[in-house]
């Protein structure tokens, strides 16, 4: 369990940790968000005791890392950002050393590194000097580091940065298989990766809390939350305005791909979006339009982290995105 | 805490062996010692059967070649990030450093081992005083303890381990020559008596310099062990400092 209570980091004059307050349960993956500088490293420096806070405090499974940060350092792994280890060594010295320093006994060690080699799948590179290895396999080594030990807790900096699309899922699926019985705090600033693992999310921003929740509770203060989407071939565009400029409601976003346009349809205020929702399903169908797809927005995470951490939310690379604000 | 410290030692030990710069080191100490020895020294020429002319350029050679081991003590682990790790597992930053420390006088202790068939020439050639001879492994050996407890201070200052070195060079450098004639002179006649007498107790020279004349006196082992203990608990608090400055 970890508990963040008030923590606050300042640098001179500038404040990157602005009394920060949360809970970590045992079961409970939180995903920490933010755009780079937001605090989420120093803030993690912080729980691990490898800065000082300015004030106030973390407390791991009730150990105050300010007071008592030798025990407290017993029950937590930690991968600090950009995985650091020893470059000369090898990932199976490197393992012996952090199992040794633990005061794992011999048996329960190698048993221990066994454990965490099977879920990083190190089998491969145990004996090849770590600076030699790929960027995907130094992290993976610095995740078996953080495991070796079976922690209670675990506090990941950026666990998949760096990794292919089929390392992040095996990273991932790592973390949700350890989760049952960890309190585990990741920071990321890829969305879908909260999504993935988190079932608990926190934004920050300038070193405060901009938003936390769930992951779809999140994506519910996003705009196109209750937006309608409407999907069709960009050849019919024009129909499909022509309906939109007959029905009440409050404006309309078009992004357009290639041969595929995608209308976001907002209601008007006080009014139901499921209703709009029907108004249209009724009009689209009658005018014989078949769209690919017709249905009520969840809201989505981008776009809550671009609006709370006042970044204008970032223009779709290859498509040409256009705005309309009709009636 | 000490298995801890065996453990940190242990790794510090062996990562100066991953590459081939301890060779590379110990093979150039040795060198340099056999040309000090007996070219500057004039070893044969003197024709005494003892190891003076040996330990006589320790000062001058440990003051470039030590702080080249204790450079990368902490100036390294700052810049490969590892210190985060290391300062992270629940380990005492006393254990820690010391671990550190005991790694870098172990290899300083295996190089000045490894100039033994220089101890087994004198004693093929005539009959020397090995009491002497050993006293002065042992303030050989504590001369290095306190250069690179100097220079693992410094090197927690900072994360380049070139300025580390430079820094280390200088610093052991005025430890050493602050008994130096040259240096005494300059205040003397000015200075108050008492000021000087201190300062020359603090030169590594004076006290190694009687350590090498075969005389073990308690006092000169106390200021190295002072010494050493002095610049570790320096370490200890330059790199807590650095911990809440964040840098």
């Amino acid at each position: 369990m970890i508990e963040v209570d008030h923590l606050v980091k300042k640098f001179g004059d500038f404040t990157a940790v602005a009394d920060l307050s949360f809970r970590v349960e045992r079961g409970q993956v939180m995903g920490f968000l933010g755009p780079n500088g937001a605090g989420k490293s120093t803030t993690m420096k912080m729980i691990t005791g490898f800065l000082r806070p300015s004030s106030g405090t973390a407390r791991i499974m009730g150990l105050d890392i300010c007071d008592d940060m030798l025990a407290a350092q017993r029950h937590f792994g930690y991968l600090p950002e950009g995985a650091p280890a020893w470059p000369d060594m090898t990932p199976r010295a490197f393992l012996q050393f952090i199992t040794r320093i633990r005061g794992l006994d011999k048996a329960a060690a190698r048993a221990a590194e066994g454990r965490a080699i099977e879920m990083t799948e190190l089998h491969g590179v145990l004996d090849q000097p770590i600076d030699t290895l790929s960027k995907g396999y130094r992290r993976r080594v610095g995740l078996a580091q953080a495991i070796v030990h079976d922690p209670d807790v675990l506090v990941m900096d950026e666990p998949t940065d760096g990794l292919d699309p089929n390392q992040k899922f095996q990273v991932r699926r790592a973390i949700t298989d350890m989760a049952a019985d960890k309190a585990i705090i990741i920071s990321t600033h890829i969305l879908e990766e909260v999504d993935a693992v988190c079932a608990a999310a926190m934004i920050i921003d300038r070193g405060q809390i901009v938003a936390e929740g769930t992951p779809s509770e999140l994506a519910a203060r996003s705009r196109y939350s209750g937006a309608v989407a409407l999907t069709l071939e960009t050849e019919k565009l024009s129909a499909a305005q022509a309906i939109l400029a007959q029905i009440a409601h409050d404006s309309a976003e078009i992004v357009t791909r290639g041969d595929e346009s995608t209308l976001h349809i907002f209601a008007q205020k006080g009014n139901e979006p499921g209703a709009l929702l029907a108004d249209l399903r009724a009009r689209v169908g009658e005018a014989g339009l078949a769209p690919r797809a017709l249905a009520l927005e969840t809201g989505r995470l981008d776009d809550v982290f671009g609006a709370l951490t006042g970044k204008a939310r970032p223009a779709p690379p290859i498509f040409s995105a256009e705005k309309e604000t009709a009636s | 805490m000490m298995r801890a410290l065996l453990a940190i030692t242990a790794r510090e030990f062996g990562g100066y062996f991953a590459t081939p710069l301890a060779f590379v080191f110990i093979i150039v100490f040795l060198l340099a010692n056999g040309l000090a020895t007996f070219y500057l020294g004039a070893y044969f020429s003197m024709g005494q059967a003892d190891l003076t002319s040996f330990f006589m350029f320790h000062p001058w050679l440990y003051l470039f070649f030590l702080p080249a081991i204790s450079m990368r003590l902490w100036a390294e682990e700052r810049r490969n990030g590892s210190i985060e790790l290391l300062l992270t597992l629940p380990v005492p930053l006393t254990a820690v450093v010391i671990g550190k420390y005991l790694a870098a006088l172990a290899f300083s202790a295996l190089a000045l081992a490894l100039t033994f068939p220089i101890w087994l020439t004198v004693n093929f050639l005539g009959d020397p005083d090995n009491g002497v001879i050993l006293a002065s492994y042992l303030g050989s050996l504590m001369l290095a303890g306190g250069y690179l407890a100097i220079g693992s201070c410094l090197s927690a200052l900072t994360r380049n381990q070139v300025i580390a070195f430079v820094i280390s060079v200088v610093a052991c450098f005025l430890f050493t020559v602050s008994g130096a004639p040259l240096v005494l002179e300059i205040f003397d006649g000015w200075a108050p008596q008492a000021l000087i007498e201190t300062l020359a107790t603090f030169s590594l020279l004076t006290h190694f310099r009687a350590i090498t004349g075969g005389v073990i006196d308690a006092r000169d082992i106390m200021f190295f062990a002072s010494l050493i203990g002095v610049f570790l608990t320096a370490t200890v608090i330059v790199v807590d400092m650095k911990k809440a400055e964040g840098a």
